[in-house]
């Protein structure tokens, strides 16, 4: 259920995504969702990739500041009030939602939604009650 | 003495024989008193086998006497190089220190009276007379360069008026109500100043501000011609630290070739700062000062870490005591920004308090529109990066709370990545410093 999710300090300069993304490329890691969170100074690149502990090595290596973080990954028919139903969900339970970002699944019509939260364990039998599953890691990984 | 003659010219006009008798005089004084009431001295001088004024035969015995260093105020935080007791004191001040703890100085009231003497000398080196009003816009407190002016102020008989540093808007306005003659600040803000007049409404050129004693910072002959050009004045340096007295050290006449050092009471000498030998004249080394009648905080020979050259001709202007040139460095690695000294080892400190870990970080310092700016750039290690923009936005905060209270400086803190700072095999270069290239320091 916790799916790890790498994150990655870049500074706000040109050449600074490719640069990690070519680490990556050389390494054959492939993305399976990212998002790029941005301050006026910073960014953090935050992914889910194919084989973290690779993509972790070959980042380090490269001399970036990368941590490792769990998440929680659920999947949602690809259909409008998908989002609005795990919002309102986690809201009424008191859950609150650090980030979490979304892509469409490949197969049919799925929505995956990842999210940051304090307690996933607590997070995610509260979805689970609501009868939105959280996926096991390989399955994200492997997606 | 005539309205004419600039104050206590006459002791600045000495022959050389008449001036170096009346410092060896002080000097035989100042080794007697050292010994009798410093808890600091006496071991120094044993050592070197002094056992009263007396030893000192001529001004070159003064090669014989320990030199004093900053280190040796911190070690003996706050009162211990002080000669007098507590009741003895009348004003206390504080500036700097490289880490932890600031400089502590201390003046009896004969010494504030010294410190008044020698500031309206130098008022009078740079032309200022009884009929002139002074805006000064050092900063009043712990800073010894707003007071010095003002006691410098009372003593020569010129009105002073205390606006100290910031509010420029009124400062302008008052300046141009009272009609000012004279201005006292950082070069910087004398520029900035200029700015901020123009876009009220006021051509500083047209002021009858006529003389700017500007001081507390480098400046460049580059940045003087462009001071004195937008205010139609004439820009004077003026030099001191608070170790000797504060302001009053050493003041700049018309002539502009070099500062007239009051070395009748701040004996002067240029040393090579890795030898401690005497540079002959002209030749570039540290700046070395003793005070001869000083009470609270006598000190023989300090190292004042500025570099400078010396020439002991008399000047164009009459006078006969020695010049120094503008500072041309420093032997170590302090800066001057917005007119306050900052050490790098100041930002260590904090940074390795909040980071937990060594710090890579490099200083930039630049100036913009007019103003010194301090950027602190700290890579982010493995031990603080953290997954969420929100921690790292409070490490920045931290740090920029942390270093702003230590170094009384707004700065600006920017994270960057791991290994972004250039490493280097010896000193890491700390610091990067814009001013130079602009060619304002």
């Amino acid at each position: 259920m916790r799916v790890k999710q790498l994150s990655v300090f870049l500074e706000n300069q040109p050449g600074r995504l490719a640069s990690a993304a070519a680490i990556l490329r050389d390494a054959a890691i492939n993305i399976r969702a990212l998002s790029l969170a941005d301050t006026a100074d910073f960014g953090i690149l935050r992914m889910i990739v194919d084989d973290p502990n690779a993509a972790l090595a070959a980042m380090k290596k490269a001399g970036f500041s990368v941590a490792e973080t769990d998440v929680l990954a659920v999947r949602l028919s690809d259909r409008p009030g998908g989002l609005a139903a795990v919002a309102e969900k986690l809201s009424r339970a008191g859950i609150g939602i650090e980030y979490l970002y979304a892509f469409v699944g490949k197969q049919g019509d799925e929505a995956v939604v990842v999210l940051r939260v304090e307690d996933i364990d607590r997070t995610a039998g509260v979805l689970a009650s609501a009868g939105i599953k959280a996926l096991k890691s390989e399955e994200v990984y492997n997606l | 003495m005539s309205k004419s003659t600039p104050y206590m010219k006459e002791l600045e006009c000495l022959p050389a024989e008449a001036r170096a008798q009346l410092q060896l005089d002080r000097l035989r004084n100042l080794v007697d008193y050292v010994r009798e009431k410093s808890t600091f001295y006496p071991a120094l001088l044993k050592e070197r086998g002094i056992t009263g004024g007396g030893d000192l035969g001529n001004l070159s015995d003064l090669s014989r006497l320990p030199f004093t260093r900053k280190k040796d105020l911190r070690d003996h935080y706050p009162f211990g190089l002080f000669c007098v007791g507590r009741e003895g004191l009348a004003e206390i001040h504080a500036s700097s220190g490289t880490t932890g703890n600031p400089t502590v100085v201390g003046y009896t009231k004969n010494d504030i009276r010294l410190w008044r003497l020698v500031m309206a000398r130098a008022l009078a080196v740079a032309g200022v007379t009884p009929a002139d009003v002074i805006q000064n816009a050092y900063g009043y407190g712990l800073f010894t360069g707003g007071l010095g002016i003002h006691y410098g102020a009372l003593e020569l008989g010129a009105a002073v008026v205390p606006m100290s540093s910031g509010g420029t808007a009124r400062q302008l306005k008052l300046m141009h109500d009272f009609q000012a003659t004279v201005i006292t600040c950082t070069p910087s803000y004398s520029l900035f100043m200029a700015e901020e007049a123009r876009e009220l409404g006021y051509d500083p050129a047209k002021s009858p501000i006529r003389i700017g004693i500007l001081g507390a910072e480098p400046w460049s002959e580059n940045l003087r011609q462009a001071i004195e050009e937008v205010w139609r004045m004439t820009a004077l340096d003026i030099y001191g630290l608070s170790e000797i007295i504060g302001p009053g050290v050493a003041q700049e006449c018309a002539a502009k070739r070099g500062l007239h050092v009051f070395s009748d009471v701040f004996f002067p000498e240029v040393v090579d700062p890795d030898t401690g030998m005497t540079v002959p004249g002209g030749v570039a080394g540290e700046l070395v000062i003793t005070t001869l009648t000083k009470e609270a905080l006598p000190l023989i020979r300090y190292r004042t870490g500025d570099i400078v050259t010396m020439d002991e001709a008399p000047c164009a202007c009459g006078r006969t005591t020695p010049r120094i040139s503008r500072v041309l460095g420093r032997t170590d690695d302090m800066l001057i920004i917005r007119g306050i000294n900052v050490f790098p080892s100041q930002i260590e400190e904090v940074l390795l308090r909040v980071e937990e870990a060594e710090p890579h970080y490099q200083l930039v310092v630049d100036r913009v529109r007019g103003l010194d700016t301090l950027e602190v750039q700290v890579e982010v290690g493995d031990s603080v990066f953290s997954d969420e923009v929100r921690r790292l936005e409070e490490l920045k905060d931290k740090i920029k709370r942390e270093l702003e209270s230590v170094l009384n400086l707004v700065v600006a803190v920017k994270l960057v990545e791991p290994r972004s700072i250039e490493r280097s095999m010896g000193k890491a270069k700390r610091v990067v410093d814009r001013r130079r290239e602009k060619n304002v320091i």
